[in-house]
C-alpha cells in the first residue's frame, strides 16, 4: 500500500508539467510560441519530453509501475476473497466482551438450543451469512457486507479496463481533420484528409466508406452586450451517403452533436471564411481563381491566409509566380494596433493583402504548407517610396500590381467548416470500465463489512437454578456508529424471540426478576 | 435565439439584488459567528482538563445508549458498550459558545441568518437561470456562486443531521464571503447566452456534479484543517503544555478523533460523485470533441485532483500515514481542486477557457 501511495502521488506530480507547458500535439501553435520565447529552457524541456508529457517513457513508467503494484496487490486479494466466500464466518472469540460492541442479558427459563436457533433465524432474517458452533457452549457466528471487498476488487480491476481502453484507442483508433469549403465534399479515405493520425496499428485503409458534402454553414453571434461577438450557435448542414452508392441523406452537425456513421463520428470543430479571388497575371490571363481558406486568429475571426498563383507569367510571358499574403477581417476596424476585426460576422469585410513575385518554391517538388508563403527567393512588390505595396479590398475591389505584373480581384466570400473525423474502438471498453469503476467504488466505500456473534451459555447465578446467559457482540473494521445500533437491534429482536419461546414451553411458570 | 426581453432583464436584475442581499446577510451571520467565539468560553470541563491533563479521561465518542433497555420481560444486566481509550486526550469541546448561554444565542442567530442568506442565494441562482433559460453555471461568476451555495448547503446539511458543527461557521462563511466577493467584483459578467460548446444537457450533469463535489470537498478540507490544529493542541496538552496562542479555539472544538472521522466521511461521501463528474466530463468530451480524454489542462487537473483524493483515501488506511500526514494529503487534494478552478481557468488556456473573463 505504501508503494502504491507513493506512486499515486508521483503520478499526480508527473501530470502537472503537462498542464503548464503547452503540449506539442494538442496545442502546436502555443508550443511553438513557448519555444520561441524560451529557447534555452525549451532545449532542456525537450530532452525531458515535457512538450509531450503523456507519451514520455517516464510518465508511462510511473503509471505502469502503479499498475504492476496494483496487480501485485489485487491478484492475491481476489484469491483471498474467493476463499472467504466459501469459508464460514470465523468462530466466536473467547471473550466477547472485549469487542467494541457488546451486550448481554440473562434469560431465565429459556432453552439454550432454542436461543441459538432463534439467533440463527434473526441473523438470517437480516441477511447475514451464518455459521453455528457445536452445542454445549454454543455460539453463532455471522458476517455481512461481502460486497465491500467485491466492490473494491471490481474498482481496481476496472482500472485495468481503463488501461486496456487507452491501449486500444492508441493502437487502433484513427482521427483526421478536414477543412471543407461551403459546397465542397469529402470522401472518407486517408488521402483526403488535411491531417490524418492513425493509431500505431491502424492502417487507414479500412476507413468507413462514407462521404459528405457541406451544403451550408450557419453561425449566430451575440449582437450586443458585454459578450458581444461570442458565438451562440454553429451549424453545418451536410448531405451524406453512408456507403458508396447509398442514397444521400441530409444531416445537421453542431458542436456537441456529431454525425455518426457506423461507429465513425464527424465533429464540427472550427469554421472560418474563404475570400473568393481571381488572380490575373502579367498577360491578363486568369492564373488562379477560387476561394482560399483563411485561418482565424482570434474570437472575432481576424484571419490570415495566402493566395498562390504558381502558373502566373509576367508581361513578357516568362514564368513569374505570384503570391499574396494578408489578413481577412469580417468586420474591419483600423486602430493603433493595426487592422483588427471587431465582430465575427462579415458585416464590413475587408481583405488586406501584400504581394510577392518571383520563385515561390512551388515548382521545387517539396510539399508546401498551403497556408504559408515561402518568400525566401521571392521579391515583395513595393511602392514608389520603397514601402511594401499593400492594399485593403472590399468585395468587388481589385488591386493592380505595380509594373503591370498582374492584378487580384476580391469577388466574394465563402464560409468553410473544419471537421474532425474520429473512430475510437475503445469507447465501449472505456465506458463500461468507468461504470464498473463507479459501482465498485460506491460498494467499497459505502457497504459495511461486519461480524456479529451470539453466544449462549448456562447461567451460573447465585439465586436462579435455571436460565441462560445470552451475549451479542459485533465487530467492524473501521468504527461506525451504526454497528452499535445494529447489535442493539439484533439483541432486542433476539430477546423478544427467546421470551416468546419460553412462554410457549412453560405457560405455567411466572416470570421472575433476578 | 437571443431572448433579451424585458422580463429576462428584470429577472437578471433581481438575481443581482438577491445576490447582494445574500452577501449582506452572510456577513451578518459571519459577524454573529465571530461574536459567538468572542463571547463564548472554553467550558468548565475542558478548562479543568487543560490545566490538569493527566487527571482527565476522555473518550472519542459519546457512549452509545444501552441496548434493548425497554424490552418488556426478564432481565437485566445492561452494560454500556466498551470504548477503548487510545490516548489520554482532553475531552471534545462543546463548540464555539462553550457553556455561555449568551454566546449560544449568538451562535443560533448566526445559523438562522445563514439559512436566510442561503435562501436568498439560492433565489439569486434560480432567477439567474430563469433569466437565460439555461443552467446558471456557464461562466466563472455563475460557477463561483453555485459552488458557494453548495458549500453552505453542505454545512447546513451536516448541521441538520443532528451534528453540532456550528464551530464550522466562521471558516465556512469567511470563504463563502470571499468567493462571492470575488464573484461579484472580478468574475462578474452580465447574464447571456452560452457558447455553442456548452449547449448540451451534459452541462446539467457534469457541472452540477462538480459543483456539489466542490462544496462538500470544501467543508471536508475546513474540517481537516481544524483537525490538524486540534490534534497538535491535544498532543501539546498531553505533554503538559498549554497548547499555544489559539488554545481557546482548539479547546472548544470536538476531539481530534471525531474531527478526523467527520472529514473522512465528508470526503468519502463525495469522492464517488467527483469520480462521476470526471467520467461525465469524459463522456461529454467524447460527444463534443471526439475523444473522451485528451489531457486538456482542465482534464489533467481533474485527474490530478482525483489521484490526490485517492491517495488521501489510501493514506487513511496505511500505517505511518494515518492522522496528520493523511490530513495534509487531504488539504493538498483540496488545493488541487481549487487550482483546477481558479488557476486553470485564469492562467492556462485550454478547451475549458470560457470563464467569460474580460480578456487582458
Amino acid at each position: 500500500m505504501r508503494t502504491a501511495l507513493v506512486l499515486l502521488l508521483l503520478l499526480a506530480l508527473a501530470a502537472v508539467p503537462g498542464s503548464l507547458v503547452p503540449q506539442q500535439e494538442r496545442q502546436p501553435a502555443q508550443a511553438a510560441d513557448f519555444r520561441r520565447n524560451n529557447p534555452d529552457l525549451s532545449n532542456v524541456l525537450d530532452t525531458l519530453g515535457v512538450f509531450n508529457v503523456f507519451a514520455t517513457p517516464w510518465f508511462a513508467a510511473v503509471y505502469l509501475l502503479l499498475f504492476v503494484s496494483l496487480a501485485g496487490c489485487i491478484v492475491p486479494r481476489c484469491g483471498q476473497y474467493l476463499r472467504a466466500l466459501r469459508a464460514h464466518p470465523p468462530t466466536a472469540p473467547r471473550v466477547l466482551s472485549r469487542l467494541p460492541e457488546h451486550t448481554y442479558w440473562i434469560a431465565p427459563a429459556a432453552d439454550a438450543d432454542d436461543a441459538l436457533r432463534a439467533a440463527v433465524d434473526v441473523l438470517r432474517g437480516r441477511r447475514f451469512r451464518v455459521a453455528a458452533g457445536p452445542g454445549g457452549d454454543g455460539w453463532v457466528a455471522a458476517e455481512k457486507g461481502y460486497l465491500r471487498e467485491a466492490g473494491n476488487l471490481v474498482f481496481h480491476l476496472a482500472l485495468f479496463g481503463m488501461l486496456v481502453a487507452l491501449a486500444i484507442g492508441n493502437l487502433f483508433g484513427t482521427t483526421g481533420q478536414k477543412l471543407i469549403l461551403q459546397g465542397d465534399g469529402f470522401t472518407n479515405t486517408s488521402t483526403q484528409y488535411d491531417d490524418f493520425t492513425p493509431g500505431t496499428l491502424a492502417t487507414g485503409d479500412d476507413l468507413e466508406p462514407f462521404s459528405f458534402r457541406l451544403k451550408s454553414f450557419h453561425a449566430a453571434y451575440q449582437p450586443t452586450g458585454p459578450q458581444r461577438g461570442t458565438a451562440s450557435a454553429f451549424e453545418a448542414r451536410i448531405s451524406y451517403t453512408a456507403a458508396e452508392g447509398a442514397t444521400p441523406r441530409d444531416a445537421r452537425v453542431r458542436v456537441n452533436e456529431p454525425l455518426e456513421v457506423n461507429g465513425t463520428k464527424v465533429f464540427l470543430v472550427s469554421h472560418g471564411y474563404a475570400p473568393v479571388v481571381t488572380v490575373r497575371d502579367g498577360k491578363g490571363d486568369v492564373a488562379w481563381k477560387g476561394p482560399v481558406a483563411f485561418l482565424p486568429q482570434d474570437n472575432n475571426l481576424r484571419s490570415v491566409g495566402v493566395v498562390k498563383a504558381p502558373d502566373a507569367v509576367d508581361a513578357k510571358g516568362r514564368p513569374d509566380q505570384l503570391g499574396f499574403t494578408g489578413l481577412f477581417l469580417p468586420t474591419v476596424q483600423l486602430d493603433a494596433n493595426g487592422w483588427v476585426s471587431t465582430f465575427p460576422a462579415p458585416d464590413d469585410p475587408v481583405l488586406v493583402l501584400t504581394a510577392y513575385h518571383g520563385d515561390l518554391g512551388m515548382n521545387s517538388g517539396i510539399p508546401q504548407n498551403v497556408y504559408q508563403l515561402d518568400t525566401e527567393r521571392a521579391t515583395q512588390f513595393r511602392n514608389a517610396d520603397g514601402t511594401p505595396y499593400a492594399k485593403a479590398l472590399r468585395p468587388g475591389d481589385r488591386m493592380t500590381l505595380p509594373d503591370g505584373a498582374g492584378s487580384l480581384s476580391f469577388d466574394g466570400i465563402r464560409q468553410w467548416a473544419g471537421f474532425q473525423v474520429a473512430r475510437d474502438p475503445s469507447n465501449g471498453t472505456a465506458l463500461w470500465s468507468s461504470v464498473a469503476m463507479g459501482a465498485g467504488l460506491c460498494a467499497s466505500l459505502f457497504v459495511r463489512r461486519r461480524r456479529v456473534w451470539v453466544r449462549v451459555r448456562p447461567h451460573t447465578g447465585t439465586d436462579t437454578s435455571s436460565g441462560i446467559e445470552i451475549e451479542v457482540a459485533g465487530l467492524e473494521r473501521g468504527s461506525s456508529d451504526r454497528l452499535g445500533e445494529e447489535v442493539g437491534e439484533i439483541a432486542a429482536e433476539l430477546r423478544v424471540r427467546t421470551l416468546a419461546a419460553c412462554h410457549d414451553t412453560s405457560n405455567s411458570r411466572t416470570q421472575e426478576r433476578p | 435565439m437571443n431572448s433579451n426581453s424585458l422580463a429576462d432583464q428584470t429577472l437578471a436584475q433581481l438575481s443581482n439584488w438577491l445576490m447582494y442581499s445574500a452577501i449582506a446577510v452572510y456577513l451578518m451571520a459571519f459577524l454573529a459567528a465571530c461574536a459567538e467565539w468572542a463571547f463564548g468560553n472554553t467550558g468548565r470541563i475542558a478548562r479543568a482538563s487543560a490545566t490538569d491533563p493527566a487527571g482527565s479521561v476522555a473518550r472519542d465518542d459519546e457512549p452509545s445508549a444501552p441496548v434493548g433497555g425497554t424490552t418488556p420481560g426478564s432481565t437485566s444486566v445492561l452494560v454500556p458498550t466498551s470504548t477503548t481509550v487510545r490516548r489520554k486526550a482532553p475531552p471534545g469541546g462543546h463548540g464555539a459558545a462553550g457553556d455561555s448561554p449568551r454566546a449560544d444565542v449568538l451562535g443560533r442567530t448566526s445559523v438562522s441568518l445563514t439559512l436566510l442568506a442561503f435562501v436568498l442565494h439560492a433565489g439569486s441562482i434560480v432567477t439567474r437561470g430563469l433569466s437565460v433559460a439555461r443552467p446558471p453555471w456557464g461562466n466563472m461568476y455563475e460557477f463561483s456562486t453555485a459552488f458557494a451555495l453548495a458549500a453552505v448547503g453542505a454545512y447546513l446539511a451536516v448541521l441538520a443531521l443532528r451534528k453540532n458543527v456550528r464551530w464550522l461557521a466562521v471558516p465556512i462563511l469567511l470563504s463563502v464571503l470571499l468567493t462571492l466577493g470575488l464573484a461579484v467584483t472580478i468574475l462578474y459578467v452580465d447574464s447571456a447566452q452560452l457558447v455553442p460548446a456548452l449547449h448540451s444537457y451534459w452541462l446539467w450533469i457534469h457541472v452540477s456534479a462538480a459543483i456539489v463535489s466542490g462544496g462538500v470537498f470544501h467543508i471536508g478540507a475546513v474540517v481537516t484543517l481544524l483537525f490538524i490544529g486540534r490534534d497538535r493542541w491535544e498532543a501539546a496538552v498531553a505533554k503538559g503544555r498549554a497548547g499555544g496562542r489559539l488554545a481557546t479555539v482548539w479547546g472548544r472544538l470536538p476531539s481530534a478523533g471525531s474531527l478526523d472521522k467527520l472529514s473522512y466521511r465528508l470526503n468519502v461521501l463525495v469522492f464517488p460523485l467527483w469520480t462521476f463528474a470526471v467520467i461525465a466530463g469524459a463522456v461529454w468530451a467524447e460527444a463534443a470533441w471526439g475523444r473522451y480524454w485528451g489531457w486538456d489542462p482542465k482534464e489533467t487537473w481533474a485527474f490530478i485532483t482525483w489521484v490526490a483524493y485517492a491517495a488521501y483515501l489510501h493514506a487513511r488506511a496505511t500505517a505511518g500515514w494515518k492522522g496528520r500526514r493523511a490530513a495534509c494529503l487531504g488539504l493538498i487534494a483540496f488545493s488541487t481542486f481549487v487550482f483546477n478552478y481558479y488557476g486553470v481557468n485564469i492562467f492556462i488556456t485550454g478547451l475549458h477557457s470560457y470563464g467569460g473573463l474580460p480578456t487582458k
